[in-house]
């Protein structure tokens, strides 16, 4: 049987694991799906002298003590999946912190392998890190890499296939101390005895009871020893405290790290005199987190990230619409020479290139908003940036790290929900999923730019950016609400590392842009693919009726669901159908607004101008802003949070949609 | 002894207690940040978040936060 090696990358955040992931995978890597599949992890295979060995690149970690649930994913991992190898990557510029979380790995008893990273970092600083001697004391292969160069990657794969052939038990221990060590033993003896959670490594176990760790606290719930253990423990902790005079936690947490910076000294030789300058990090960041000027200058960023989408997407935008316009003239042409059936016709023109052209239009603007997200994570600033709005986000009930979901939201809503995992508090987590959806994703956009051009050309950017104001807002006023209803709570504080000022690599970038990129192809590819056939079989249903014909099922559907919407001013059957399929996915709500017109791209335009007024036009904007997120981002609500949030997350937003459309067009309609 | 927020930029001092949460109070500790420690404070505009740091790591620390880590 041909073995293939596990492989795990744990480590801080921002110590190099994407970079190395990358490096080592090349492009054979596989980024989660939508959720439902094996989403959270990004791993990817790479073969060795022969052998296939499986990566798999997790979210940052500082201890194996977990908060969030981003935290979490990653030691659940690495704790009961058990990878075959386990490479602890470590920001060499950092050593003490890093190797805190190296050093909690090797009591979990992880076959682990330490990859010093950033070594050009410190080492331009002048200083040379002795790897024998931390490898001697740590009794682990030592490695390093500068991965943003490549460097050091080949190591690394043989010290994996090392550490795999040899298979032996790691020996390294921490001394804590003469007081702790007894308790240790003692415990040790008595779980070790009762065969308590015998899974995992004991001394590690014992540690973290003492630590009082609530998941394994959790864990040990349910036992029939429960009691027991539990009074063990207590009895321990109690006789330590009363030694210490403060809380074991802090005694274990300070025996580690004094045992780290004693290592850290012996390892690390100033080889030549470099003067320390004042980090360019800290200078950057008295600018942009500056009281009077930290504001402003996220807002000028902002407003030059629409820019750019805009002024550059347009014209590729343009380029893309002309290719459907002139594959969908080809097509009915060769159709019409081999004679087909004029349905097959239909289907491929009407339904396949219509629909999903309408869709794909849009790939330019969302690329380019991905990448411009992905160079201000890159470079550190989107960790200011929630720094700078942690009090702006606290007045709205908010927590200062719920804004990176926000702004991610812009680009799409799932990935957005996805990264509030990196709150600590739950009800902060899932108060940030809720108001998410209410971020106008790139989805919306498509829906802005057909009615804002057709309407409002003179002033189609102000109008659009009155729509991600006005989702804005909502989200300022419904977090609120919620706030005050659901989670009475204050908000947790904010606790954020900053990372230091980089230049964000090229190769990063495009990858995370791609990454992000080709899940809305894929969804052009899949849901929406499926989805423009759908309506487009319903629109020709029953058999002989004219092709989206009030007549046709899509028809009878929209008519029976139009006067709804007639109170907002866009009471036709065809708003009412598009609306509906929008559920689907935002994009298919202009390309449904196409098939049923039987038009694209300019005529679909003309069509509008005589089917809306600019003020039910603006009513289904915000309509189209506001109402039930799309099924994937529905999904992705559920597997982060649980029917009863994604319920309320569905009813509100209909019920809020309906009501600020109807309010608008009511409100609008008394004025002109 | 008195809350890191009430120092001022520039200023270094000594953790004494941090007050909090257990979820924030184990973090804290874990990121390096534990009594004993001496920081910089890098920031500190007096009523919004502030910046520590700790050798090459900075930590920014929301206004709740800094009222609840006591320094002398
Ligand atoms: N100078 C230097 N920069 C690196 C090195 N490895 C990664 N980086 C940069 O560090 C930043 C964070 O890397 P990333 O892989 O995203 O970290 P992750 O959060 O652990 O996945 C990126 O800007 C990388 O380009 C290295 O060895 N040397
Ligand atoms: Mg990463």
């Amino acid at each position: 049987m041909k073995k293939k090696i596990k492989i795990a990358l744990a480590g801080n955040p921002n110590s190099g694991k994407t970079t190395i992931f990358n490096n080592l995978t090349g492009s054979r890597q596989h980024v989660g799906n939508w959720p439902g599949v094996t989403v959270e992890k990004k791993d990817g295979t790479f073969t060795y002298e022969g052998i296939e060995m499986k990566v798999v690149d997790l979210p940052g970690i500082y201890s194996l003590a977990s908060h969030s649930l981003d935290e979490k994913i990653a030691r659940d991992f690495l704790i009961e999946e058990k990878p075959d190898v386990v490479v602890a990557i470590i920001d060499s510029s950092n050593l003490e912190r890093n190797l805190y979380l190296a050093v909690q790995l090797l009591e979990l008893g992880v076959n682990l392998i330490l990859d010093l990273n950033m070594i050009d970092i410190i080492e331009n600083k002048g200083i040379k890190i002795d790897i024998k001697e931390l490898s001697r004391v740590m009794s682990i292969p030592v490695i390093k890499t500068a991965a943003n160069k490549g460097k050091g990657i080949d190591n690394l794969k043989s010290a994996v296939k090392d550490i795999y052939d040899r298979r032996e038990k790691n020996t390294f221990e921490i001394d804590y101390g003469n007081d702790l060590e007894n308790e240790i033993r003692n415990l040790s003896r008595f779980l070790g005895e009762k065969k308590i959670l015998s899974r995992y490594s004991l001394r590690w176990l014992v540690l973290k009871l003492l630590e009082q760790d609530e998941n394994i606290l959790a864990k040990i719930k349910g036992l029939p020893e429960e009691k027991e253990v539990e009074k063990k423990v207590f009895e321990s902790i109690a006789k330590l405290e009363k030694h210490f005079g403060y809380d074991v936690e802090t005694a274990i947490v300070e025996r580690r790290y004094a045992f780290l910076r004693g290592l850290a000294k012996e390892c690390c030789h100033k080889i030549m005199g470099i003067r320390e300058r004042k980090e360019i990090t800290d200078r950057i960041d008295q600018i942009v987190t500056n009281k009077f000027l930290g504001i402003p200058i996220f807002l000028g960023l902002m407003w030059l990230t629409f820019q750019l989408v805009f002024t550059f997407g347009a014209p590729l935008a343009a380029l893309i619409d002309s290719f459907f316009g002139w594959l969908g003239g080809i097509v009915s042409l060769g159709m019409n020479v081999l004679a087909a059936p004029a349905w097959i016709s239909s289907l491929l023109v009407d339904g396949i290139i219509g629909g999903v052209g309408s869709v794909l239009i849009f790939l330019p603007n969302i690329l380019l908003l991905f990448l411009i997200i992905s160079i201000l994570e890159g470079s550190g600033y989107m960790a200011r940036a929630a720094f700078i709005m942690d009090r702006v986000m606290h007045t709205m009930g908010l927590h200062g790290k719920s804004f990176i979901p926000m702004m991610l939201g812009f680009g799409c809503n799932i990935p957005g929900i996805m990264a509030a995992r990196t709150l600590e508090s739950e009800k902060d987590r899932i108060l940030t999923i809720l108001v998410n959806p209410l971020m106008s994703c790139s989805a919306r956009l498509p829906i802005y730019t057909l009615f804002a051009g057709a309407f409002f050309a003179k002033h189609q950017g102000l109008v659009v950016f009155s729509l991600y104001f006005m989702g804005i807002v909502l989200a300022i006023v419904v977090a609120r609400i919620f706030k005050s209803i659901f989670f009475k709570q204050e908000v947790a504080p904010l606790i954020m590392e900053l990372p230091p000022y980089r230049l964000p690599q090229v190769k990063s970038v495009l990858i995370h842009m791609w990454e992000k990129g080709s899940l809305f192809l894929k969804k052009a590819g899949t849901i929406i693919f499926v989805g423009v056939i759908f309506i487009w079989l319903l629109a020709s249903l029953p058999a002989g009726v004219e092709y989206a014909s009030k007549e046709s099922l899509i028809g009878k559907l929209g008519s029976l669901l139009a006067p709804l919407f007639s109170l907002a001013g866009f009471g036709t059957w065809q708003a009412a159908v598009s609306l509906l399929f929008g559920i689907v996915a935002k994009e298919i709500v202009v390309g449904t607004l196409g098939t049923l017109y039987g038009v694209e791209g300019m005529g679909l335009k003309n069509v509008i101008l005589q089917q809306f007024t600019p003020l039910s036009a603006y009513a289904f904007m915000a309509m189209s802003l506001i109402y039930i997120p799309c099924i994937a981002a529905i999904a992705t609500i559920k597997k982060e949070t649980n029917w009863k949030w994604t319920a309320l997350a569905v009813g509100y937003s209909l019920i809020l949609g309906w009501v600020v459309a109807v309010l608008i067009y009511q409100i609008g309609s008394l004025f002109s | 002894m008195k809350p890191l927020s009430k120092t001022l930029t520039g200023e270094k001092v000594e953790i004494i207690e941090i007050r909090g949460g257990r979820g924030l109070v184990t973090k804290l500790l874990n990121m390096g940040f534990y009594p004993g420690v001496i920081v910089e404070v890098v920031s500190n505009c007096g009523y919004g978040p502030l910046i520590v740091a700790k050798g090459g790591i900075r930590l920014g620390l929301g206004f709740g936060m800094a009222q609840k880590v006591f320094v002398k």
